[in-house]
């Protein structure tokens, strides 16, 4: 279907007869008998996924089946984090990829992201932080991901709100990322979806998946609450619930389900222009373009599908964050939420061909998902079409488990820890 | 915040005072299993949404491991026991089936 | 215009003046007052600008669910943006100021004019401000920015402390209003404990303004005998100004306290956080009435209709002469007789139903109010204050049928239930019709840790919206009010109000949501309530949506011609009402922020020039230093007199396990990779700790005390990680094994003596025979020594001859001064953590969480010596036979040594020719420590090379920036003495 582009003059347009003109951003069709791909998962991942099998292998037939409404996982739950100042070379590659499609997706969309390469700061707080970010800047530097290390002074250049002498874990430096940042989280699955639907892919919400058929180890095809739906290949890109699924095709992964909380205070004039990561503390913050302090932490620990966490772990990151911002002392939580994170065996997510023939997975992305969307659909797409992976894919396969290979980014310091 | 009642020393415990341990009932492979069934001990995991079985260590209590049978949807718990067993416990079995008679069972 | 009237004022004493600022303006209140009433009685209707079109904005409502009287509170250390002025008690001295606006709130140039804010609908910003791509960044970001966000940042620590407090109760009841205290009563009387909570400083709610009678009395009357009786029973807490936050899993519900905020700087704590475990949680936390939208309902003036009659009843506060109320049900016919009753006058009275013939309305005939059926309001006239109302049929399309000059109106488009608390957990709503409102769902609770029911909502919380209801609901005594008469579902005024006017009728008033900018979303396929949502900003402000929600999913219902139950709701999250940061965090900040363990020597090292460094949570000198040294300094003098003289290190902090019984030997053969079974008594071993995924976790050494009992030394801050992953195996695994294993970390004080001086400085203690042939290297030995029970291990982790002598902790501090004071003479002298990771670095001793880093195994780091192949079995075993670890091409420990004698930077990789498949440089190798050497008097690291050991005398480049180069030969990892003659002594 013909869209209509979103520019200035269109919006200067309609204003004069009170945006009547305005047409859908993405149609609601109901399923055809069989597609030649079905993306299960209408989250940013999912939705990349699908884009890029159209952008860049021509792929068109294909639907997104979206059990709730799109975007609604963790694309808008998360703290909309985006870097790529990652330790293993298998990781850079991926992030920096995604990182570097963020830098265009609004142009390539046609849909303002608002990707905000404002700067990202990780505080060493321990010597042997600082030790691990000074690695991770090297290795950035041969992976060619533009990160360097900074010390205490520039940091507080950089966020004069941060208290850099703090009694107990003082700060020594930071990992900075001067174009890391963020993006608005729901922009870019809605931004995708009006790009998919554009290319005239079929992008059904409010349909849940109830079984995977299969015949001689090969998908046919899926049950859903709308009905059978036939496909040539089939992705999974579900996040939190990816066993979910994988249950239903008869295979099981390494992959349990947590709540990730995130909070948000009241919005404030503008006092941060940057992202600042604490991982000794266990707290990192930024501040959104409405003016709110966007605030998360640490996982809860035991598998939990109910999008709702522990209230410690609030008190621990909003502890953790007073530390190192003792302003925010007088500021209000205005609201704070949970979403499901498929946490896997090294913490590195999933980008795999399964047991099962035509099968491919996504998932596995943990708490840093966002960041990695338009990198993630980009190698997913990849995969699915070619059926195997490409480079960017090549490392994060299901059988890294079998062979002891991991990719564990947990021993930067400080990184998910 | 869970509360789980350790089966040791009786305590309604609080979620701070527990440490989660992830899936119960795991068969330990060692030396002699094969890689697939080493990577399937190591890391495939059932991961259900709904009864679940899960460690969990008395860790600012009476230091005990013990284990709990806990649906994942609601965060409901059907009970708990000690660690000291290789398999559900008919009594936690009856307790889950009593109030989920939908649940296909321990496999 | 607002004043205060000369009589009346239930919770205002009018003894009391206090004198407030708005703006620096001075004004005058009274203790009872709120900010908003105190505001109001001095006239200060506008307070506000709304966040996107900057519009003026007044005070709507007067509880929490207010959206534009949010001003900044304060001073400096006592600054607080964003608080809400309708549930802020007045205080003398109250510093106030309004908020989002440049240069002044009378004058503010971000207004968006009436013609421009067309250009500006919801996600506008979505479809534009694209091009050029570095302009979002640099350009429209800082703009949106600048213009969004509310009150100032505080900038000053935090002048007030915060405390939290535990509670565990039968029965929680949120709210005080006559349903809460009804309930309460029926369950304290069945003797459960209970606890209620009330979030505003008066019990009752909104009964005594509402009026009827409760058991045959005034409502005033039963609430104050009510409150007496609860409070004469012991098994009942009552709190105020204690609102319920937030129902969390399992009966957990969090408290929020305001303890002082009314009383500032008086030493208490300013909030107070509960965290109580109920058994059961009572919701009655009420309703709040919804606004109506028509074109300028956002002019001030413009307030609901509850909110009116609660100024004037509450704290006698006109907030007009002349009002006109719109509404379309009869409860805001009380509003009328409120303002009768206090001699103001009620110009109309504009019902939106067709006809309306309740009780008080024909009361309201009877009183010779004008009232207007099947009318709404086509559009507010005025613009920082009302100045009239355009009467149209509800019916049509905004013809209008007349003017009526009015300087506030009243609206009510009825009341919804407050499902928060009932929501939290995952309780179920419906919607019901007759009342227009969604409320719990009864059969769909949120459940508890066994399935039951969690929370149990009563009186307007459960959608009984009139006194006798409430009281019925509550299971409290008969009451008695007027019958009231179906209310109409009507949001919109006028039903077919045009675009014109609909661009005009505000939902959000705070973020600028108005009913076209919903029909819009609509439009544009948003149709999910949560893409609607989040696609116009509805609810998203500080309010949450209290006002807005149900008005905007009514209006998303009908773009998308559905029933209201079938768009349903968005998620509702805690907490209720924003709360403070400081009162989340509690009393942990600063030098509290989190516990600190300190060893028995702890504060000699802070009066001694301790520079510390965080270990888990204890705290080490990283040196000691002197007057006019810097960090570098010290610690290499430090090096150089424990390599030359005779240095003293606290090793307190090293973990200590006994591991204890019959089958103890056994077990530790499984938890470490050598074969610690075979370790006679008397000896010390290194051992290596894996876990089962084959990664080295930790070392130490472990010492066999007795024939059945073993010590176990692990690193510093690994201690209690180490003993829970052995009680793990213990207990879950090998059950049937007798082991037993205790902590005994802080049980003991630990000092290692190192260096050449070392077996002298013991000689001076005496009591024990350290000579090399009574104690050779690796052994240990137990005695007194210097009087006080020691064990002495003959360990070394320097290369140096070391002692490591472990006394009991009370005789620590006193065993560390013996030292000092008897080798003065010897040169003894403390040293850091730097000179110990130097020392060991020097001598090729791998550090855990440097040379390993959780993907590193044992075989990688040339301790293969260290597993025992004799083992069918340890935790690791077989994950260290994986392909990918039992590979040849794995990276293994070297030492490096640049070929200038520099010092390597820490972290730096040694490329490899070309590049791989992603683009990314090639890499061999890295460094894993790296340190300068004052011993050696150079550069010295060690690092993971691929196939390292293979590799000696090869030159490796290590790029340390973009174009600077720093070459390393691999060598021997042992630099210092490789001989091992120093320790050997």
């Amino acid at each position: 279907m013909a869209q209509r582009r979103y520019s200035l003059f269109a919006v200067a347009r309609e204003a004069m007869r009170f945006h009547s003109g305005w047409e859908r951003a993405w149609t609601s069709p109901e399923p055809k008998k069989r597609y030649d791909v079905i993306v299960v998962g209408a989250g940013g991942h999912g939705l990349a996924t699908a884009y890029y099998l159209g952008k860049n292998h021509g792929i068109r037939n294909i639907a997104v089946i979206e059990k709730g409404w799109l975007g609604g996982g963790n694309t808008g739950r998360n703290t909309t984090i985006i870097r790529s100042n990652y330790l293993q070379d298998p990781s850079a590659a991926l992030y920096e990829k995604a990182r570097a499609l963020y830098e265009d997706l609004s142009q390539d969309l046609n849909y303002n992201v608002m990707f905000s390469p404002r700067g990202l700061l990780m505080l060493a707080q321990t010597e042997h932080e600082v030790r691990g970010y000074k690695r991770t800047v090297h290795a950035n530097t041969l992976q060619g991901v533009e990160t360097e290390w900074i010390d205490a002074k520039r940091v507080k250049d950089l966020v004069p709100i941060i208290n850099i002498d703090g009694p107990r874990y003082p700060v020594l430096g930071a990992l900075y990322q001067a174009r890391g940042g963020t993006a608005r989280h729901d922009a870019v699955a809605w931004g995708y979806a009006r790009a998919c639907s554009a290319m005239g892919m079929d992008i059904i919400q409010q349909c849940e998946v109830t079984g995977i058929r299969t015949a001689n180890g090969r998908v046919q095809g899926i049950d859903t609450t709308k009905g059978a739906i036939d496909c040539g290949k089939l992705a999974i890109v579900v996040a939190g619930h990816s066993s979910v699924l994988a249950e239903m095709a008869g295979f099981r992964l390494p992959i349990e389900s947590m709540a990730l909380q995130a909070l948000v205070s009241e919005p404030i004039k503008p006092c941060m222009d940057v992202v600042v990561m604490a991982n000794t503390v266990h707290g990192y913050m930024s501040q959104s373009d409405k003016g709110e302090m966007v605030i998360g932490g640490g996982t809860d620990g035991f598998n939990n599908y109910t999008q709702r966490g522990s209230w410690q772990h609030i008190e621990e990151t909003v502890r953790a964050l007073i530390e190192t911002f003792p302003m925010i002392s007088r500021l209000k939580m205005l609201r704070q939420w949970g979403g499901i994170v498929d946490m896997t065996g090294d913490r590195s997510p999933i980008l795999s061909t399964t047991p099962v023939e035509n099968i491919f997975v996504n998932c596995g992305w943990g708490t840093g998902g966002f960041k990695a969307i338009p990198g993630s659909g980009w190698a997913m797409a990849d995969l699915v079409a070619r059926g195997q992976p490409g480079p960017l894919a090549a490392d994060f396969g299901l059988n890294r488990f079998r062979e002891g290979r991991f990719i564990d980014e947990s021993v930067a310091a400080g990184v998910a820890h | 915040m869970l509360t789980l009642t350790c089966p040791y020393c009786g305590v309604k415990a609080e979620e701070t005072e527990l440490a989660p341990g992830g899936e119960a009932h795991l068969k330990r492979s060692g030396p002699g299993s094969s890689d697939e069934e080493f990577e399937s001990y190591l890391f495939a995991r059932k991961n259900p949404k709904g009864v679940h079985f899960e460690r969990w260590r008395h860790s600012y209590g009476c230091g005990k491991w013990f284990l709990a049978a806990r649906c994942t949807a609601t965060l409901e718990v059907f009970g708990t026991y000690p660690a000291q067993t290789p398999a559900p416990t008919p009594d936690i079995l009856a307790a889950i089936k009593a109030k989920r008679p939908e649940w296909e069972g321990y496999e | 215009m607002s004043t205060r009237l000369s009589r009346g004022g239930r919770l205002i004493d009018r003894s009391k003046p206090m004198n407030f600022t708005f703006n620096g303006k001075r004004l005058r209140g009274f203790a009872g007052d709120t900010l908003a009433s105190a505001l109001l009685g001095a006239d200060q209707m506008l307070v506000g600008r709304s966040f996107k079109y900057h519009r003026p904005r007044g005070i709507v409502a007067s509880g929490v669910e207010e959206p534009n009287a949010l001003l900044g509170l304060g001073r400096g250390a006592r600054f607080e943006p964003d608080q809400r002025a309708t549930t802020t008690e007045l205080f003398e001295g109250a510093d106030t100021a309004s908020q989002n606006h440049w240069p002044s709130l009378d004058f503010d140039v971000g207004v968006v004019n009436n013609w421009a804010y067309r250009f500006l609908p919801a996600g506008f910003y979505y479809k534009t401000f694209m091009f050029p791509r570095v302009a979002w960044k640099h350009l429209f970001e800082p703009v949106i920015r600048r213009s969004a966000g509310l009150g100032r940042a505080p900038v000053d620590r935090d002048g007030d402390r915060y405390e939290q407090a535990y509670a565990f109760c039968d029965v929680l009841v949120a709210g005080g209003g006559v349903a809460g205290l009804a309930a309460a009563l029926q369950a304290a009387r069945a003797g459960k404990r209970v606890m209620v909570l009330e979030q505003t400083p008066h019990w009752g709610g909104r009964a005594p303004v509402d009026g009827g009678t409760i058991d045959g009395k005034p409502v005033a009357d039963w609430i104050k005998s009510a409150v007496q009786d609860l409070e004469r029973m012991s098994n009942v807490t009552l709190r105020n100004r204690c609102m319920v936050a937030g129902v969390h899993d399992h009966g957990h519900v969090i408290g929020y306290e305001r303890v002082a905020d009314h009383t500032p700087g008086d030493g208490r704590p300013r909030h107070r956080l509960w965290r109580i475990r109920a058994g059961e949680i009572i919701s009655a936390t009420g309703a709040i009435e919804r606004p109506l939208a028509f074109a300028g309902n956002d002019v001030p003036g413009v307030m609901l209709a509850s909110a009116v009659r609660d100024y004037v009843v509450n704290f006698a506060v006109s907030p007009g002469d002349r009002t006109v109320i719109v509404t379309n049900n009869d409860d805001a016919y009380r509003t009328a007789f409120a303002l009768i009753d206090a001699g103001l006058i009620v110009a109309a009275i504009v019902d939106a139903r067709p006809s309306a013939t309740g009780d008080l309305v024909q009361k309201a005939r009877a009183r010779g109010i004008r009232v207007l059926e099947g009318r709404g309001i086509a559009k507010v006239k005025g613009t920082k204050r009302v100045t009239g109302v355009q009467i149209c049929a509800q019916a049509g399309e905004g013809a209008a049928l007349e003017d009526i000059a009015c300087d506030c109106v009243a609206m009510s488009g009825g009341w919804s239930p407050v499902v928060h608390l009932w929501s939290h957990c995952g309780g179920k709503l419906i919607w019901d019709e007759a009342r227009a409102c969604f409320r719990p769902d009864a059969t769909r609770p949120p459940t508890g840790d066994q399935g039951q029911p969690m929370v149990r909502a009563v009186g307007a919380a459960n959608g009984a919206l009139t006194l006798p209801e409430v009281l019925a609901d509550a299971g409290g005594p008969a009451a008695d009010a007027p019958a009231e008469g179906p209310i109409a579902a009507v949001w919109v005024m006028p039903q077919g109000a045009p675009d014109a006017l609909r661009f005009k009728a505000f939902l959000d008033y705070q973020n600028d949501v108005k009913v076209s900018d919903v029909q819009l979303a609509a439009r544009e396929g948003y149709t999910s309530v949560e893409h609607t949502k989040r696609y116009t900003t509805l609810g998203m402000a500080t309010d949450q949506g209290k006002l807005s929600n149900i008005n905007g999913l009514a209006v998303l219902s009908d773009a998308l011609g559905q029933p209201i139950p079938a768009t349903g709701t968005t998620t509702f999250r805690p907490p209720y009402e924003p709360i403070s940061f400081g009162a989340i965090a509690g009393e942990a900040r600063g030098e509290i922020f989190q516990p600190l363990r300190r060893t028995p020597m702890h504060d000699w090292h802070a009066s001694q020039g301790a520079h510390w460094e965080p270990v888990g949570l204890w705290r080490r000198p990283y040196c000691y230093l002197r007057t006019g040294e810097g960090l570098q300094d010290a610690v290499r003098r430090e090096i150089r007199n424990t390599r030359n003289a005779v240095g003293l290190l606290d090793a307190s902090t090293l973990g200590k396990i006994l591991v204890k019984g019959p089958d103890a030997g056994r077990f530790l053969d499984m938890m470490y990779t050598n074969m610690m079974s075979t370790l006679p008594v008397g000896k010390c071993r290194y051992g290596l700790m894996c876990n089962e995924n084959g990664f080295l976790m930790d070392d130490g050494v472990v010492v066999r005390l007795s024939e059945d009992s073993w010590l176990c030394h692990t690193t510093s801050g690994g201690a209690d990680r180490i003993h829970a992953h052995m009680e793990d195996w213990l207990q879950c695994e090998w059950w049937d094994w007798k082991v037993y294993t205790a902590n005994l970390t802080e049980q003991f004080a630990q000092v290692a003596v190192v260096g050449p001086n070392a077996r002298k400085l013991l000689e001076k203690l005496g009591g024990m025979d350290v000579s090399k042939e009574a104690l050779p290297f690796m052994t240990w030995a137990e005695g007194t020594l210097g009087g006080v029970r020691a064990r002495v291990f003959r360990i070394s982790f320097s290369g140096e001859l070391s002692y490591e002598i472990a006394v009991p902790a009370s005789e620590g501090m006193a065993f560390w001064t013996r030292f000092l004071e008897a080798g003065a003479d010897l040169g003894v002298m403390p040293y850091g953590t730097e000179a110990l990771h130097v020392m060991r670095a020097e001598k090729g001793f791998i550090m855990i969480g440097d040379e390993t880093d959780g993907t590193v195994i044992p075989q990688d780091l040339g301790l293969g010596w260290a597993i025992s192949k004799k083992k069918a079995d340890y935790i690791g075993k077989r994950a260290q036979e994986r392909s990918h670890m039992a590979s040849p091409d794995r990276w293994q420990l070297v030492g490096l040594e640049t070929l200038d004698g520099s010092v390597l930077p820490d972290g730096v990789h040694a490329a490899a020719p070309g590049h791989n498949a992603n683009g990314q440089r090639n890499v061999q190798g890295r460094v894993t420590s790296t340190y300068f050497s004052p011993t050696l008097n150079k550069g010295i690291a060690m690092g993971l090379v691929h196939r390292g050991p293979a590799r000696m005398g090869e030159v490796l480049d290590f790029p340390v920036g973009a174009d600077k180069v720093v070459q390393a030969r691999i060598v021997d990892p042992v630099f210092y003495d490789k001989e091992g003659e120093k320790g050997n002594v």
